[in-house]
């Protein structure tokens, strides 16, 4: 692994119990890019992300993140490895007992021992970066969710983390926040000199914001290039996602008995 | 073709094993909570935000519970001691029924039903909208920073909840018998303070209410902790908080009863 990849995944499997979530992943993240893991709902995305923040670990093969092997750390590494990373949840996932301003300072009352007034300046300066520095006194029931989406950002970066990573970060948002915030992933990680992996499905946001993108589709990798690379990809199972056709590889309907006989028209047929 | 019983005979046989687990996941989370009680009182900000929710906040409803059963016991008490004319015992009979049995007995099913249920559905709120996953994500463990504090809050308030229930009862056996019926005042306290013994019967009813607020938050933290992240999951969850505690509870108290007051 060169010091340039800051994650590497090589021939992970992962299976839940017997029905396999993830076959023969490989993929790099190399330091200070922004990375784009898409596929359609249910593709095993989300299970990468787990792996990557070692809430799970795979069931063959190795993640590495920054020279360790997720594998070989016991709880303690893998919290000490966490310090690192920052999250981003699809609604957030803020606090809803604590205000926004807590909300922010939580990792920081957590995980060091500085002083209530510095604390209070990096709140300050964190919640500013994501343009809610008016929003502090506030309670999370008290926020839109394109706002809420932002506190959990300002949350995300409180310890600049080495690594960002976020879950469906787009959905759900309106136009107007959902281009607010594919603009902050692409900033915070050029000024904060992190390195992110974004899972969407929102193939068109994303791809105005991200260095590369891995497809997934059903555990596998199917697709991995750049933006324009995927936007001219011949592959019909990338083609339809990227465009988002109805008909395609990836069938409309749920596997269901023959529609006519489901309406019985066989029967009226006979009578 | 199988035996008409053989689902019946599966079914039992599946629910037994799935018992027996969540019994094991149960003992294993609150093996952990305790682990993590240093972390907790090390922080006691964390606990005293908890007493306040669980036991503040369970006040009003114990305290006037614990009136209204006063003031019925004596009523009820002078009714049935009237007819052997032995109506100065009322007060051995409130204070007697309210610090073994009902102080502790009544005090924790209105816990269960009102703090530990609230517990269940914040837990189980917390873990459906990703906050559990959030806090581990953030390096920091949930059972640590959530559970733990919870648990040594709800352990704290529910002997303190039950004195305070018993206290009001007396005070309302009081106030029906001598100012209300004109038992005399003086039989009415004298003899209540010679019967009962600190140790006989105020410390086991303690022990008794120790032991139930152990049970409730016990049940109430897993069955939260524990809930499918769903809002049917989470209801789900919070009925059985209920139910479970307040049968654990009668359970426990006959097998403490038995225990504790056998000579007498």
């Amino acid at each position: 692994m060169s010091s340039d990849t800051l994650i590497e995944i090589k021939d992970v499997n992962f299976a839940y119990g017997r029905r396999p979530i993830l076959t023969g992943i490989n993929m790099t993240i190399p330091r200070g890019k922004v990375v784009a893991l898409m596929g359609i709902s249910g593709s095993g995305k989300t299970t990468l992300l787990r792996l990557i923040g070692g809430v799970m670990k795979p069931t063959s093969g190795e993640v590495w993140v920054n020279g360790q092997c997720t594998s070989a750390l016991d709880t303690q590494g893998i919290y000490r490895m966490r310090r690192h990373m920052g999250m981003l949840f699809q609604f957030g996932a803020l606090f809803t007992d604590l205000s926004v301003f807590d909300n922010v300072a939580f990792q920081m009352r957590e995980h060091t021992e500085l002083p209530e007034s510095m604390i209070r300046d990096l709140v300050m300066m964190k919640l500013h970066a994501v343009g809610l520095r008016g929003a502090a006194r506030l309670m999370p029931s008290e926020l839109s969710g394109g706002m809420a989406r932002r506190v959990a950002l300002a949350r995300a970066i409180a310890l600049d983390p080495m690594i960002m990573m976020y879950d469906e970060p787009f959905t759900g948002l309106d136009p107007i926040s959902l281009g607010v915030i594919a603009n902050l992933v692409r900033e915070l990680n050029d000024t904060l000199g992190t390195t992110s992996l974004v899972v969407t499905h929102d193939v068109q946001e994303a791809l105005d914001v991200v260095d590369y993108v891995y497809y997934l589709s059903d555990g596998k990798m199917m697709a991995h290039g750049t933006p324009e690379e995927m936007r001219a990809n011949r592959d019909p199972l990338v083609h339809q996602f990227v465009y988002g056709e109805a008909e395609g590889p990836v069938a409309y309907q749920y596997p269901s008995s023959d529609y006519a006989q489901e309406l019985r028209m066989g029967e009226r047929h006979a009578a | 073709m199988p035996h008409r019983s053989l689902p019946t005979v599966r079914s039992i046989g599946s629910n037994t094993i799935d018992n027996v687990l969540r019994l094991g996941y149960a003992t294993r989370f609150i093996g952990l909570a305790l682990a993590h009680s240093g972390t907790s009182f090390a922080r006691p900000g964390l606990i005293v935000r908890e007493l306040y929710y669980t036991g503040v906040l369970s006040l009003v409803i114990i305290l006037v519970s614990g009136l209204f059963v006063g003031m019925v016991l004596g009523l009820q008490g002078y009714q049935t001691l009237t007819t052997y004319g032995s109506e100065s015992a009322l007060g051995v009979l409130v204070a007697l029924s309210l610090v073994r049995e009902l102080g502790p007995v009544v005090s924790a099913l209105l816990f269960a039903s009102r703090a530990g249920s609230a517990m269940t559905a914040e837990i189980g709120l917390m873990k459906a909208t990703e906050q559990l996953s959030a806090m581990e994500m953030m390096a920091v463990d949930p059972i640590a920073r959530v559970v733990s504090p919870r648990f040594w809050a709800g352990v704290i308030s529910m002997p303190l909840l039950a004195a305070m229930f018993s206290a009001m009862g007396v005070f309302g056996g009081y106030v029906v018998g001598v100012v209300l019926i004109g038992v005399d005042e003086g039989s009415f306290w004298s003899q209540m303070q010679s019967a009962v013994d600190v140790r006989e019967d105020v410390l086991n009813g303690v022990i008794k209410s120790f032991v139930f607020g152990v049970a409730v938050t016990w049940i109430a933290l897993f069955e939260g902790y524990d809930a499918p992240p769903t809002a049917e999951g989470v209801s789900g969850a919070t009925t059985r908080t209920v139910v479970t505690s307040s049968l654990a509870i009668l359970g426990l108290d006959f097998i403490l009863t038995s225990f504790m007051f056998r000579g007498v």
